[in-house]
């Protein structure tokens, strides 16, 4: 029984992270047809400048407490990356066919990857202040890191504000119709450039809270945003491109593949999940809630 | 015999009927105008028999063959072909490549990887008589891109004659092309047509050309078949008139 | 009207098999011209060369970008290492023989799946298909060699007739390139062959409008797939070609950066074209060289020069040249 809390618990934290992820990729594509090949690395640079800023506020003596405010710096330096990218980088690419964004961001991918190896060097950076500063709970009978409890209530929040968010406020409002038509949206009067790069934004902030929040637990690594990246996909695919529920979905069934894979099938618990992926496919091809 | 009998086809997208049990028979020969507007189901209709679309009751016979579930292949390999209302070209291949891919594709050529495509001297001959034949030869070796607005209707409705259909339909043959190009146009298309067999289904919105090179004339109106028959007949229908034609009625 | 001389076979106009003749002339040359390290990095042009137009078949020609085209390469790598370590093989010949097999045989699996999608889907789905040969080979790390890898000692070549001798340096500066340089100019014979052919002319059609392809009669999706396996057996051919130059093969050309390496290959050169790819393996394998010798972050470097090449010059360096050059001809 303790077992299975811990198991449980440990996919819905693994889950929450997978979504913060996932969703900002689904969300870009959903709404700008844009696949960045980079969002792993946003991810990533979010982590980087969360430890950045931990470690400045734990040599500053901030209480615990504070931290985890700090942590959201990685968030907003993430959105800000995002604000910057997508006018200079994506921008110039609208009407050209989709296949360059992917080369693109490629092309940042690299950029990135190089510019935090420049700035904080080969070494990984972390923040064990937090998850010690949280303790550990007790949860019907197991003994469970209050860390991981608070990165899983980050998923739920994060994710009740997103669905707010787009479905109700009048900017969500703006989203979806870009989204669905940006050509009629413009033609209503919708700045589309704006609804752009607000998305791309958010999208950037999602995953860099993802990294964020995690990297207390991993630190920041080198080549954590590639990694992340091909899991991202597999979310989206089982889930759906372009649909938030299916980043939900696809979070959490990846998350309760890995977890107990890692306890029980070790050697395939990617091809199980890839095994999934596939059968989603095979049955709905555009993903559990994905639109043709 | 009849070449063609639609029987109570229907084609609904969720609450919209575009195509409301629709029965209909042509026979060979001939130029058939499909006109009514926007949203009558003249597109839905074309892109059910020719195999884009599945019909969601109802029939389609060819030549007394049923080919209601067949796949667009094998319609195709049956002798129906269509073009498009947009033009739908191979836009980076040459004029002349946009046919001659075509004939390999008919004569199920498309299989060979070993020889070049240059070498096969029987289907490049054929392709540059239909490119002839419809006045485009001389841009035979331009991108399909680079061609006027009506030269790449021409050559639409070329890759679609090069698979030698006995049913073509072409979609808004001259939509999109200047007034003083119409007539050339489809004088070139109606005589090919005509001298080579096919029977024509051509869907237009300019009435002038439709009354001046169709034999019969179908009326659609949402979903349905609304009018049938002469231009004489369709001219003097007055429901017709009323709902489609407006004041454009030309002698 | 240009008149199209098909010369032989292979349908060259006259300039272009001259050409062709005189830069395999060159080649052939070239390792009693320079020293072994540049005919090395040579070699290693040919093979990359190999791998990018086999990738190009599906972007240039079928319209097709696929992310995934490092699980081919590796495959036609790690099948030689394998076939060493587990059958003791050491002819070149049974290599190549079990390096196509092998992403032949991927490339249907994976095909099978990935050519029901197209554009954005097909990338991320032969990405993400790709990966899980990279996550096997790392698991099974007992058949694999896990991060190390396995090692591959120069092969015996022309089924005996040709072995390695002490000088291994040597023997990959002249034997082996010259191994490397046939294969390369059968290959690309082959696939020059492929696009020029009714075949290579369909596969042009579903590029550029899959409808009307279906509407003149290609079987769409039958000939994505064949081309998806073509492309994965010649891309496999380059990773086979490339073990024995490289002396070892890990992980790191299973791992889904490298698929974006061939993509950029392909896209510096000009996917456009048919010799785009090739030059572009040569100038990148250069680029590279050159960055890593120069700095730590060469990854910088090269993700800068990505984005200014899409920015700028997407027709990439071949592409870019055949356009200048056309314009000038207007102007004089």
């Amino acid at each position: 029984m303790e077992l299975l809390i811990i198991q449980t618990l440990n996919s819905l934290f693994y889950a929450s992270i997978l979504f913060l992820i996932a969703c900002g990729l689904t969300l870009v594509y959903g709404v700008m047809r844009i696949v960045n090949m980079a969002h792993g690395n946003i991810y990533a640079v979010g982590a980087y400048v969360a430890a950045w800023t931990v470690g400045l506020a734990v040599a500053a003596k901030f209480p615990p407490a504070a931290l985890f405010f700090v942590l959201l710096s990685g968030a907003g330096a993430a959105a800000l990356l995002g604000a910057v990218l997508e006018p200079t980088l994506l921008r110039p690419l609208y009407k050209r066919a989709e296949e360059y964004q992917l080369l693109i961001t490629f092309g940042l991918l690299l950029i990135l990857e190089d510019l935090m190896r420049l700035l904080w060097g080969a070494h990984p950076l972390t923040a064990s202040e937090l998850p010690d500063a949280f303790g550990s709970f007790r949860v019907a009978g197991a003994t469970y890191p209050g860390y991981n409890l608070f990165v899983i209530a980050v998923g739920i929040v994060a994710a009740g504000a997103l669905w707010a968010f787009v479905y109700r406020t009048r900017f969500g409002v703006i989203l979806r119709a870009t989204a669905q038509d940006m050509r009629m949206a413009a033609a209503l009067g919708v700045d589309v450039k704006r609804v752009y790069v607000l998305a791309f934004a958010i999208g950037c902030f999602m995953a860099g809270l993802g990294g964020a929040v995690v990297m207390p637990i991993s630190g920041a690594v080198l080549g954590m945003g590639v990694d992340a990246l091909i899991l991202a996909f597999v979310v989206v695919v089982i889930g759906g491109l372009g649909s938030l529920e299916g980043a939900l979905v696809g979070a959490l069934i990846v998350g309760a593949v890995r977890t107990l894979g890692i306890t029980y099938f070790a050697e395939i618990e990617l091809a199980v999940l890839y095994l999934i992926a596939a059968v989603v496919l095979f049955v709905r091809p555009t993903g559990l809630f994905g639109r043709a | 015999m009849t070449l063609l009998a639609i029987d109570r086809i229907t084609k609904a997208f969720g609450d919209n009927v575009a195509v409301d049990a629709v029965s209909l028979t042509i026979e060979r020969g001939g130029v058939v105008g499909l006109i009514g507007s926007n949203g009558a189901g003249k597109t839905t209709l074309v892109n059910l028999v020719s195999g884009l679309f599945r019909a969601d009751s109802g029939s389609v016979t060819f030549e007394g063959r049923d080919i209601t579930h067949l796949s667009v292949n094998e319609r195709i390999r049956a002798g129906i072909a269509r073009s498009f209302q947009l033009v739908n070209l191979f836009d980076q291949m040459s004029v002349l490549d946009n046919v001659a891919l075509t004939v390999f594709a008919r004569e199920g050529k498309t299989g060979d990887m070993l020889r070049p495509a240059e070498a096969d001297g029987a289907v490049r001959d054929e392709a540059l008589a239909v490119l002839r034949q419809f006045g485009v030869h001389a841009k035979a070796e331009t991108p399909a891109s680079e061609l006027a607005q009506g030269e790449r209707k021409l050559l639409d409705v070329a890759v679609a004659c090069a698979l030698r259909p006995r049913l073509l339909f072409l979609d808004e043959p001259t939509s999109g092309v200047s007034t003083r190009e119409k007539a050339p146009i489809m004088d070139i298309v109606t005589s090919i047509v005509r001298s080579g067999g096919i029977t024509a289904v051509i869907i237009e919105h300019d009435m002038d050309v439709v009354f001046r090179y169709s034999d019969r004339i179908v009326a659609m109106h949402q979903g349905r078949i609304l009018a049938d028959g002469t231009p004489d007949e369709i001219r003097a229908n007055d429901e017709v008139t009323t709902t489609l034609l407006g004041e454009h009625v030309h002698q | 009207m240009n008149a199209r001389v098909s010369f032989g076979p292979l349908a060259l106009a006259a300039w272009q098999l001259w050409g062709s003749a005189a830069v395999v002339l060159v080649l052939g040359c070239l390792p009693w011209l320079i020293d072994p390290f540049q005919t090395l990095q040579i070699s290693y042009g040919l093979i990359f060369g190999i791998a990018a137009l086999g990738f190009n078949l599906l972007l240039g020609y079928t319209g097709l970008l696929s992310f995934g085209h490092a699980a081919f390469f590796g495959t036609g790598a790690y099948a030689a290492a394998l076939a060493l370590k587990y059958l003791g093989v050491k002819s070149m010949e049974l290599y190549l023989v079990g390096g196509v097999g092998a992403s032949l045989l991927l490339g249907v699996i994976m095909g099978a799946v990935c050519v029901r999608y197209t554009r954005i889907f097909f990338a991320i789905l032969a990405l993400a298909l790709s990966q899980v040969v990279w996550s096997l080979a790392l698991k099974f790390f007992w058949v694999s060699g896990g991060t190390d890898g396995l090692r591959l000692p120069t092969p015996t070549l022309l089924g005996g007739l040709v072995t390695p001798a002490a000088d291994k340096t040597a023997f990959l500066a002249f034997q082996y390139y010259y191994y490397v340089l046939v294969v390369f100019v059968v290959a690309v014979a082959a696939m020059w062959l492929m696009v020029r052919s009714p075949f290579g002319k369909a596969l042009q059609a579903i590029r550029d409008n899959e409808v009307r392809a279906e509407f003149v009669g290609v079987r769409v999706r039958r000939y994505r797939f064949i081309a998806f396996v073509a492309s994965a057996g010649f891309t496999g051919l380059a990773g086979t070609l490339w073990v024995p130059l490289n002396g070892l093969t890990t992980p790191d050309i299973l791992y889904w950066p490298f698929s974006g390496k061939i993509v950029f290959m392909a896209v510096l050169g000009g996917f456009k074209t048919f010799l785009g790819p090739i030059v572009g393996a040569f100038a990148y394998n250069y680029l590279e060289t050159f960055a890593v010798g120069y700095t730590i972050y060469w990854q910088l470097l090269l993700g800068v020069v990505l984005v200014v090449l899409v920015l700028a010059i997407p027709d990439g360096l071949v592409g870019t040249a055949i356009k200048l050059a056309r314009r000038f001809r207007k102007a004089s």
